[in-house]
């Protein structure tokens, strides 16, 4: 029972962060039917930010987390503006192989730029670890725990409540009546960029004070896993993406409880396996025909 | 107030529209109508700027459409209305005719115009907070129609809004257009109910096989021959 519920808390620390990742994953996913290989390597500069933001600008943590997400939505819509645009007409593969091209390209370009050694992350934050009827809590847990549900909150404020929000799930569901209503779909298509990217650069930030390890690399595993998360819980939806990322955090952990480390991405993909057996839309995903 | 002159539009090799020309006047009620596949979707979509033209002028208050993006046309004043409704499941019926005031940033507008679609079409009212999919199909092309009012148009383009419903359903949708068209907004009306649309409208044109083959007052095209034949079932 202790070490379950030990694993809990080190798996729900380990979903925050992918279920922030699979977020930009499954909007990107929705609006424009792509998915974006490169999502990963945002995250991956969104920790490189918050590094240097924490050690050479000295900004406190929050100032990190805060100006990661705004470099990284920038860095979202600039991507977006000069990759995936122009491709908005040609076969869905073109835009897929360029995504691809996106992520080698931000992947080596970093390791050009700053070498490809792993660095430590610096402490933003004194580590304190609190006792719980035997659970170990670190203060730094907590942070990424509550953090990622309020990120998460805020987005469906934006997604459900607010004009841009609504004009998105317009836009995901038919983009030609969004236009003969008047959204701008290229407005909207950014918007969902930025969107995604903080979040993805909020993450990068988060596991850089939980694990003190960044790399130029460290966004690939993550971005696949984050994936597979938003495919668990039905790409393109929201609430999915967030439970999707839980369940591949405590699943993560849970085998590596069990002493099967070695295992522990090959089980993530056997679950995808089953998922989609039994429910091929995932677990939130509606089969809503395809729009020709 | 809109002039579509030999308008060309293609589909990669495939010609639908073969140099069609028409004209709306400001406060008529025009309708185009043709057998399936005549073009008659195409020309609105180009109108609308879904489309761009291969050939020809579109001229709407004696500026070009033809360089301007939907969102654009919309604000210049033409709202569509687009065969198979095409609302946007997933939101709210009221959230669907926010969207149709996108370009809409004035609450007290936004508010009053709402009132007027509501009056329209009380069961919009009703149904306000419900998911619009879950809709009728007749309560859809309502919503499809007061969407399209929420942006305040001067000119309405509906392309087949009575597809599909039952009669009583077609008799209200028509009566709506009217009404819709006495409070002053122009409308181009594209219908397979041939019958019903000459009925109310000003003016008509046959669309067949991308292009305009009859036009007149909607009672002389009632009262033609081969109108009759081709469209009124005898
Ligand atoms: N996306 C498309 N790609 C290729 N051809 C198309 C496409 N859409 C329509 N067409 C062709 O263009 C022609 C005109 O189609 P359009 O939809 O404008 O006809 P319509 O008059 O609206 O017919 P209906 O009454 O059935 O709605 C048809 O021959 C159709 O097959
Ligand atoms: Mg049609």
């Amino acid at each position: 029972m202790q070490t379950f519920g030990q694993q809990l808390v080190n798996g729900l620390s380990l979903g925050s962060i992918y279920a922030l990742l699979a977020l930009g994953y499954t909007m990107v996913y929705g609006i424009i039917k792509l998915i974006n290989f490169a999502h990963g390597d945002i995250y991956m500069l969104g920790a490189f930010w918050g590094y240097y933001s924490l050690r050479a600008f000295h900004f406190n943590f929050l100032m990190a987390l805060c100006s990661a997400m705004v470099v990284c939505a920038v860095l979202g819509v600039v991507i977006e503006y000069f990759a995936y645009r122009p491709l908005r007409h040609s076969p869905r593969i073109t835009a897929l192989i360029t995504a691809i091209g996106v992520s080698f390209l931000l992947e080596n370009g970093m390791s050009a730029l700053v070498g490809a050694n792993a660095r430590s992350f610096p402490q933003a934050l004194p580590v304190v670890t609190y006792h719980w009827l035997g659970i170990r809590v670190s203060n730094i847990q907590l942070l990424i725990l509550i953090t990622a549900c309020l990120l998460m909150a805020l987005l469906e404020l934006i997604i459900k409540r607010t004009k841009m929000g609504k004009a998105m799930r317009a836009v995901s569901v038919d983009p030609e009546a969004a236009q003969l209503v008047g959204i701008n779909l290229n407005h909207t298509i950014s918007f969902t960029f930025a969107l995604g990217s903080a979040m993805a650069g909020a993450a990068g930030v988060l596991i850089g004070l939980y694990y003190n390890s960044i790399d130029p690399l460290m966004g690939m595993t993550p971005g696949i896993k984050a994936f597979v998360a938003a495919v668990i819980g039905g790409i393109g939806s929201v609430p999915g993406a967030s439970l999707g990322g839980f369940i591949i955090g405590i699943l993560e952990t849970g085998v590596q409880a069990v002493g099967l480390s070695a295992y522990k991405d090959a089980v993530v993909y056997f679950v995808l396996i089953v998922i989609l057996l039994v429910m091929p839309a995932g677990i939130f995903g509606h089969n809503r025909r395809e729009k020709v | 107030m809109l002039t579509v002159k030999d308008l060309a539009v293609n589909y990669g090799a495939i010609q639908a529209v073969k140099g069609v020309s028409f004209e709306v006047h400001r406060g008529e009620i025009v309708t185009l109508i043709g057998a399936n596949g005549a073009g008659k979707s195409t020309l609105l979509k180009t109108i609308s700027g879904l489309m761009r033209p291969k050939a020809g002028q579109i001229t709407y208050l004696e500026r070009p459409l033809d360089r301007l993006s939907a969102p654009q046309i919309v604000r210049a004043g033409i709202s569509q209305v687009p065969e198979g409704r095409h609302i946007f499941p997933g939101l709210s019926v009221q959230e669907n005719l926010q969207m149709g005031a996108f370009g809409q940033r004035d609450r007290a507008v936004f508010n009053e115009t709402l009132q007027t679609v509501y009056d329209y079409f009380p069961i919009l009212k009703k149904r306000r907070t419900q998911d619009a999919a879950t809709l009728s199909g007749g309560e859809q092309q309502m919503l499809a129609m007061g969407r399209a009012l929420m942006a305040h148009p001067q000119l309405m383009l509906l392309d087949e809004p009575s597809m599909g419903l039952a009669p009583i359903f077609i008799q209200e949708i028509f009566t709506i257009i009217q009404a819709i068209n006495q409070a002053g907004t122009t409308v181009l009306l594209i219908e397979q109910n041939a019958r019903q649309a000459l009925k109310i409208a000003d003016r008509g044109y046959v669309l067949a096989s991308g292009q305009v083959k009859l036009s007149g007052s909607g009672a002389a095209l009632l009262a033609n021959p081969d109108v009759q034949r081709a469209y009124l079932g005898g």
